[in-house]
């Protein structure tokens, strides 16, 4: 039994069709990587994802169980979700790590110990005191992961992660991600125009292109062999919409 | 003797009264803090909730009652004295309540005036955070009382702001209390009502030093907000 899956989901807004129809369904496990050029709907079906949003047709289910069958706090108690441009909250980055466990009840002594924890592993042990805000973009995409990460989610959903960033940047969350999917068995889906990062980091890719799922395959076949025109175009950097 | 120099009269005798700790002077400014602080407090109590409540929620009429409270927060005091004044009077629907004349009186007129500044600067405050906010609550899985938490400790600088504001309209008004308090001496009266009489009394010294009395606490009490608000950028506050 796949661990997400997503049947026939269809999703618009005033009226344009931003996703139609779209259908796979992802392992246990799995680093599945969604590409596709900007305005194709690839964050959406990350909202759908994580319940931000209601689609207009068809079903997703999460371990086996449907959506409509679950409340929106249980699904989310088990997907962690890094948007594009993260929010951080007013408050030190400790705080903004240590709330995703105030708000599943974790004693305090665990709080402090997890979020430590979590610090070293996305090097922001020295930032610990410093108010979020005041974060470089890639210290707060950082942050941002690091309070998604923190609670364990089976689960990881991430929206651009590293749009704009820098190199640095880029192989920490790239190696923090790898890592947690193959020591945590963290399955993990990352939204990205890059082409390039997907070649690097996932299992399995999906290509979306004007709310279609156009292409899905192991990432060394969607490289090497990819079945449908357009995924070719897309892969060789040719304009595709 | 002149305007300037019964000014500079009276900011000397003002001096003499404040170091010699005049015990009817203390009285009249601890009854003073008392109401206005508790005013402050209980008007914080109900317009933080109500306003977080207000901004959060979609409902009809919720422009119309923004727009009320916010009327609201400019609520001449002779006037919310007036209305407090006939309810408490002994003929009044709380007349059997004999509050008319009594601290409890000046704090619930207070409170009316502070309630609508406190309440009407959260709504703002709250209503001005980004929406993403709340959208990340919902994604890290926050229970609506950690979202309100959260959510307040965000606008804690408007908030902070709104109480600054109530407690300058409270310690400063003299219309309402003068009205629901009587200014009787040793009881209800307090720094902004002696001011008057002792300034229709000719007693001029008296009424500077009241008046810079005032100004002190005015001054005390919003340095301590001011500092606790600049406090709270860098504070873990949760």
């Amino acid at each position: 039994m796949a661990f997400l899956s997503i049947q026939k989901v269809s999703k618009g807004y005033a009226g344009k069709l931003c996703l139609k129809n779209v259908t796979f369904q992802v392992e246990k496990g799995d680093l599945l990587t969604v590409v596709g050029p900007s305005g194709a709907g690839k964050t959406t079906l990350l909202r759908l994802i994580d319940r931000l949003e209601e689609p207009d047709a068809g079903e997703l289910s999460l371990d086996g169980k449907g959506y409509t069958s679950l409340a929106p706090q249980n699904i989310r108690s088990k997907i962690g979700m890094v948007f594009q441009n993260p929010v951080l909250f007013n408050t030190t980055v400790f705080n903004n790590i240590a709330y995703s466990l105030r708000f599943r009840g974790l004693p305090e002594e665990d709080t402090l110990r997890r979020v430590n924890s979590i610090l070293d592993v996305l090097r922001l042990s020295d930032t610990k005191e410093r108010r979020a805000l005041t974060l470089s973009g890639g210290e707060a995409q950082r942050v941002s992961l690091a309070r998604s990460l923190v609670y364990e989610p089976q689960l990881l959903l991430l929206d651009e992660p590293t749009a704009n960033l820098d190199p640095y940047n880029v192989s920490i969350i790239e190696e923090v991600l790898t890592n947690s999917n193959r020591e945590n068995d963290t399955t993990i889906i990352v939204v990205t125009h890059n082409i390039f990062q997907a070649k690097r980091i996932a299992k399995k890719v999906a290509f979306i292109l004007n709310g279609e799922l156009v292409e899905y395959g192991n990432t060394e076949e969607f490289f090497n062999n990819a079945q449908d025109q357009r995924t070719r175009s897309f892969i060789r950097g040719e304009m595709v919409c | 003797m002149g305007g300037f120099e019964i000014i500079t009269d009276g900011l000397m005798k003002a001096l003499q009264i404040i170091i010699s700790g005049d015990p009817e002077i203390l009285a009249i400014t601890a009854l003073s803090l008392r109401v206005s602080l508790t005013a402050t407090i209980l008007g914080a109590l109900v317009g933080i909730p109500l306003g977080f409540l207000i901004a959060r929620s979609d409902f009809f009429g919720k422009s119309i009652i923004t727009t009320l409270i916010n009327t609201f927060m400019g609520l001449p005091p002779v006037a919310v004295g007036l209305v407090v004044y006939l309810f408490l009077s002994f003929s009044g629907p709380l007349g059997f309540l004999r509050l008319l004349y009594t601290p409890e009186a000046m704090i619930i007129a207070q409170m009316i005036l502070t309630f609508p500044i406190v309440c009407g600067i959260t709504i703002s405050s709250v209503m001005s955070l980004n929406p993403k906010l709340k959208e990340t609550l919902t994604s890290l899985g926050a229970s609506p009382f950690w979202e309100a938490r959260v959510l307040l400790n965000e606008s804690r600088l408007g908030l902070i702001t709104g109480i600054i504001a109530a407690f300058g309209g409270a310690i400063s008004e003299v219309g309402a209390i003068m009205m629901v308090g009587g200014n009787l001496l040793g009881y209800t009266r307090a720094l902004t009502t002696a001011i008057m009489l002792y300034t229709n009394m000719g007693e001029f010294a008296t009424a500077i030093a009241l008046g810079i009395i005032l100004l002190l606490i005015s001054f005390a009490v919003n340095l301590f907000l001011t500092i606790l608000q600049s406090r709270s950028k860098v504070k873990r506050t949760i």
